[in-house]
């Protein structure tokens, strides 16, 4: 082996600790990009590929009735493929032992055969038998959640008569992986079933033999969706059709689309910061390592190696360093994103993996380690290569100690030796000790970014579980009632104060931007569930408009003042054109606010309530909820808790688990940022420290040159490193929000507190590391060798 | 290198310099570490450059050694000007011709005493073998000890057996013997005139040590930045007949 690779691969053994520690931050960028990147794609074609599968439809078109001959119509519509009629219909299951019913929505398969469309994933047990009416699958998530298996009974009343079925077999669908019980915003396995029933049987139960209320189309490959929409629409206009709509809109594909869609933003913001803090690190890095090896330089050039030789052998190293870091990082990125797929499959219910890695993020993560490092490399040498191999290989120069020495002379009268040494040089290679401060400041700044998200998270829950929304029990009805209920349910013994609310599925547009949600028909001063304003006080709703949530605003691109257009799909479907008189901070969920009596007279359904908000006294709630229980006209009972519950474990596992992950990686980051600003410290240092034992300074005093300097810059770099971090909070509050939650930024004193005290405890254990290894220096080596 | 014979001629001697100025810094802080020096070097003599420290005499070295740039003046290696030269031309001159022992031995901490010549040998268009070299300096059985595991003067005699291996054309040593005592001293005056008789090197040795004058050719005083007298030896001392 030649003499300079066999000095490469010592003096890489010889820094082992800091390359590590280098790497590691380059990796750990990359392993994020790799790791985020590969996790979307393969979510993304898991999806694509599941949907594909079992033939998810493209439209969905519910109705009140139309007798089976109208689907060849829809089936001739041009860019049809491929359609299916099939009866649907809401269901409530009795379990006992439960307190409340639970509710299910109850779907027909063909009597023989796969359906054309919305086919269903066996998982356990058989497909069901035509011939036997009390047949049924159950929803896989539901069943495993309720303890159900093939073979046990379920009582279940639909259309008010009360049966008990068999279930034979569990499946899933493409269709169900979002179940959200109704009026909820978090999906729960638990409290929400599907049914699917044979045709005839589940026709004979909604009156519907001969017929169907649901229609599903799959599209062929150049269909133009809005026109074959629209002829649906005509179509079925007779037979009570409720509208068309693409699987865009589908409920369960929106939440998938939206968390999947979440991840994706995280992954362009969060990761590329990451990456840029770890590239900027190993520029100052490198720079630094190639400065110390200037000596070095100078006499190969002295030896007649040319630039062109010594720069390929410093190229060496470098590149060793930041492509073993950029490796890792994608090895270990793969094999986190394969988890982390894995983690996200039981989330989205997907029934097998398709994992897939972008080869763009290798590629992207190896460049930007391999430029970072380089530029710092190159920066160096040219300076060095400008200088005459004599200028080189003498220790850089002193004279420039005069103009540190006035600068020091004024705090000198109060200053002893080392401490005026940690100054001088402090003053006498600001650019040096900037970079330190920038890197360092950087760390501190993902700490403290991330921490504040994780508590935006947890303000996220407290805004709308504890502030907004203060009752304790939601009440659905099966179907908007005259508001004489409310005053049943305030007769309930322990039922402390209800709100009435009226709750109307409606399409939201605002010039070419549409939003399927609901307008929520509030009291005028709620005092249970209520919208709040910026400053989290309760908006009052007055008569003559809608209040928006800050997320519905934003996806339609309106403000105060606008005419919104609200298309409503319940009753006689009116068309209504309401002006925006404010925006809710409402953070989960986006919904429309209205005064419940305006919203009636737009419907004209005078003293109409679909639901009501109650506040109970919590000893009583057993007995209230079996009283709920028995009510013909409810539909759902949901509790605040549980719905919490479910909110919380929404966001721990969906695209906001990300931020767990990332807040573990920014204190990785900056644990290296600072123990590679202790380690080029010291590597710098050596002999004056060694210089200072021999002139009989005690270690400890000698270290203090070092680790002086060290502490000087970790404090210049908390105020700039703070400050960073409200910018990246910021950013990252955007990166983290989807359309199902907005993530406030907020910046936490609480998470610069935990951020500090990170950054100074990885500032003390470097100095500790470091110090450990000066009392283990042979002095005399340490003189001999010049470095 | 380029044009060899045709600037210079086989009768140039080895070094001519004129006015050769170097100035360090500017204004009142300016060091004026050559003020003007007009020398000759023969080919293949052995000089001694001796003078009070900080009389200029490595800036003088630095220079004709092609390793740093005068201010003014021109410094001729066998008839061509090295001050015009390009930093690449410098480098084929330094590979091709020079040898040098720092005054500070400048080895390469990470390689071995073997390595550190070989480093040299490597680049080199006839060189010995490192191992030749090392047993010239008598430091053989030492050769695969790294820097740090040698004395002052075993370094220093690495640093001697790294400049000689590539049999320079000529060879310049910086208080070659400067951290030594006496023994190790004379020995590694015995291999520089032995380089300088076997191999027909131009040696030039920087010293402020007056006894070592004795071995030289001629001796050249050095003062203040400038030549204050040269001096020729009609009879060359050995090594060993020199008072430490
Ligand atoms: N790179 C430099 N920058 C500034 N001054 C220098 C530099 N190198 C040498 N000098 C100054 O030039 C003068 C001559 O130095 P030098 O040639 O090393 O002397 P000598 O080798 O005779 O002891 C000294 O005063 C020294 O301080
Ligand atoms: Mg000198």
């Amino acid at each position: 082996m030649r003499p300079l690779d066999r000095k490469l691969l010592r003096d890489l053994w010889r820094i082992k600790g800091q390359a590590i520690a280098i790497g590691a931050v380059i990796a750990v960028g990359v392993l994020l990009l790799v790791m985020m990147t590969g996790l979307v794609t393969s979510l993304d074609e898991t999806r694509r590929t599941y949907y594909e599968r079992y033939r998810l439809a493209d439209v969905f078109a519910p109705l009140t009735r139309a007798p089976d001959r109208v689907m060849t119509e829809l089936a001739a519509i041009p860019g049809v493929a491929a359609a299916e009629g099939r009866v649907a219909g809401g269901a409530l299951i009795d379990l006992p032992g439960a307190d409340l019913p639970l509710q299910a929505q109850a779907v027909s398969l063909p009597d023989f055969g796969a359906p054309r469309v919305n086919d269903v994933y066996l998982t356990d047990g058989r497909r069901l038998d035509p011939d036997r009416a009390d047949e049924i699958l159950l929803l896989t998530s539901f069943a495993r959640a309720q303890g159900l298996r093939p073979g046990d009974t379920l009582s279940a009343t639909m259309k008010g008569a009360r049966r008990t079925f068999r279930v034979v077999g569990l499946a899933q669908s493409p269709e169900f992986l979002y179940t959200t019980p109704p009026g909820e915003l978090a999906p729960d396995d638990a409290r929400f079933g599907v049914i699917w029933m044979s045709r005839t049987a589940l026709a004979a139960a909604y009156d519907m033999e001969g017929a169907f209320n649901e229609a599903l189309l799959s599209l062929g490959p150049r269909a133009n969706a809005a026109a074959v929409r629209a002829a649906v629409d005509r179509l079925l206009a007779p037979y009570g059709g409720q509208g068309a709509y693409g699987l865009e809109d589908h409920v369960s594909n929106r939440f998938v689309s939206e968390e999947i869609a979440g991840l994706r933003t995280t992954t362009t913001v969060v990761p590329p910061i990451f990456l840029a803090v770890a590239a900027f690190l190993l520029t100052i890095v490198i720079s630094r390592m190639v400065q110390a090896e200037r000596e070095q330089i100078g006499l190969l050039k002295a030896f007649g190696y040319s630039n062109l030789a010594v720069t390929v052998h410093y190229f060496k190293m470098i590149l060793a360093i930041a492509t073993a870091g950029a490796l890792a990082g994608c090895l270990l990125g793969v094999a986190a994103g394969r988890s982390m797929v894995e983690f996200y499959l039981t989330f989205f219910k997907f029934p097998f993996l398709v994992f897939q890695t972008d080869p763009a993020a290798f590629v992207l993560g190896v460049l930007v380690s391999v430029l970072a490092a380089s530029a710092g490399g190159l920066v160096v040498l040219r300076g060095v290569f400008a200088l005459t191999p004599a200028t080189a290989m003498r220790p850089p120069t002193p004279p420039n100690y005069a103009r540190a020495g006035r600068i020091a002379a004024g705090l000198g009268a109060w200053l002893d030796q080392p401490s005026r040494m940690v100054l001088r040089r402090i003053t006498r290679q600001p650019g040096r000790m900037a970079g330190a401060v920038v890197g360092i400041a950087a760390g501190l700044a993902l700490c403290a970014g991330l921490l504040s998200i994780l508590d935006s998270f947890n303000r996220v829950m407290d805004i709308t579980f504890d502030l907004a929304d203060r009752s304790d029990v939601t009440v659905t009805f099966v179907e908007a009632q005259g508001d004489k209920t409310i005053l049943e349910l305030q007769r309930l013994p322990g039922v402390i104060a209800v709100e009435p609310m009226r709750v109307v599925p409606a399409v939201l547009r605002h010039g070419l931007n549409t939003y399927r949600g609901a307008v929520h028909g509030l009291v005028g001063a709620p005092r249970l569930n209520r919208a709040l304003d910026q400053d989290s006080r309760p908006i009052r709703l007055r008569e003559e408009g809608v209040i928006l949530a800050v997320a519905l605003a934003d996806i339609l691109e309106i403000a105060p003042g606008d005419a919104l257009t609200v298309d409503v799909r319940e009753g006689r479907q009116p068309l209504l054109d309401l002006p925006v008189i404010g925006i809710a901070e409402t953070l989960v969920g986006a919904p429309a606010y209205m005064e419940i009596g305006a919203l009636n007279r737009a419907l004209r359904e005078p003293h109409r309530v679909s639901g009501a908000v109650l506040r109970i006294d919590t000893a009583s709630g057993p007995a209230i909820y079996r009283t709920l229980k028995d009510m013909p006209a409810v539909a759902g009972v949901s509790l605040k808790a549980q719905a919490r519950d479910a909110v919380q474990s929404l966001i721990d596992s969906g695209a906001g688990a990300q931020r767990f992950v990332m807040a573990g990686l920014a204190f990785v980051i900056t644990f290296g940022v600072v123990y590679n600003a202790a380690r080029i410290a010291q590597a710098e240092r050596t002999r004056d420290i060694a210089s200072l034992r021999v002139l009989g300074f005690t270690r400890g005093e000698a270290a203090f040159v070092l680790l002086g300097e060290l502490a000087v810059v970790t404090l210049a770099a908390l105020p700039l490193g703070l400050a960073l971090g409200a910018l990246l909070a910021t950013g990252l509050a955007e990166g983290f929000s989807t359309d199902l939650y907005q993530i406030p930024a907020l910046y936490s004193a609480r998470a610069c507190g935990v951020a500090v005290l990170a950054v100074l405890t990885a500032a003390l254990a470097s100095g500790w590391l470091v110090k450990r290894d000066l009392d283990r220096v042979d002095l005399v080596s340490a003189l001999k060798t010049r470095e | 290198m380029p044009g060899e014979t045709s600037a210079g001629g086989r009768d140039s001697p080895a070094f001519t310099t004129r006015g050769l100025t170097k100035v360090y810094g500017e204004g009142p802080a300016a060091v004026h570490a050559l003020r003007g020096v007009d020398l000759e070097i023969p080919r293949g003599e052995m000089v001694v450059l001796l003078g009070p420290s900080g009389s200029g005499k490595s800036t003088l070295l630095n220079i004709i050694g092609g390793l740093d740039r005068p201010t003014a003046g021109t410094a001729l290696f066998q008839g061509q000007d090295l001050t015009a030269m390009t930093d690449a031309h410098l480098t084929r001159y330094r590979r091709d011709h020079v040898g040098f022992v720092f005054q500070f031995y400048n080895l390469m901490p990470s390689l071995t005493a073997h390595e550190n010549v070989e480093l040299v040998t490597e680049i080199a268009r006839d060189p010995m073998e490192p191992d030749e070299a090392l047993a010239l300096v008598g430091l053989h059985a030492r050769a695969d000890h790294f820097p740090a595991e040698l004395s002052g003067g075993e370094q220093q005699r690495v640093a001697i057996a790294r400049a000689v291996a590539k049999r320079p054309t000529v060879l310049f040593c910086d208080e070659p013997t400067g951290a030594l005592d006496s023994t190790t001293g004379r020995a590694v005056l015995g291999v520089l005139r032995d380089v300088n008789e076997t191999l027909g090197a131009t040696v030039l040795i920087v010293t402020h040590a007056a006894a070592t004058a004795g071995l030289a050719d001629q001796v050249v005083h050095f003062a203040d930045g400038r030549i204050r007298a040269v001096e020729t030896n009609a009879t060359k001392l050995s090594p060993d007949d020199i008072a430490w």
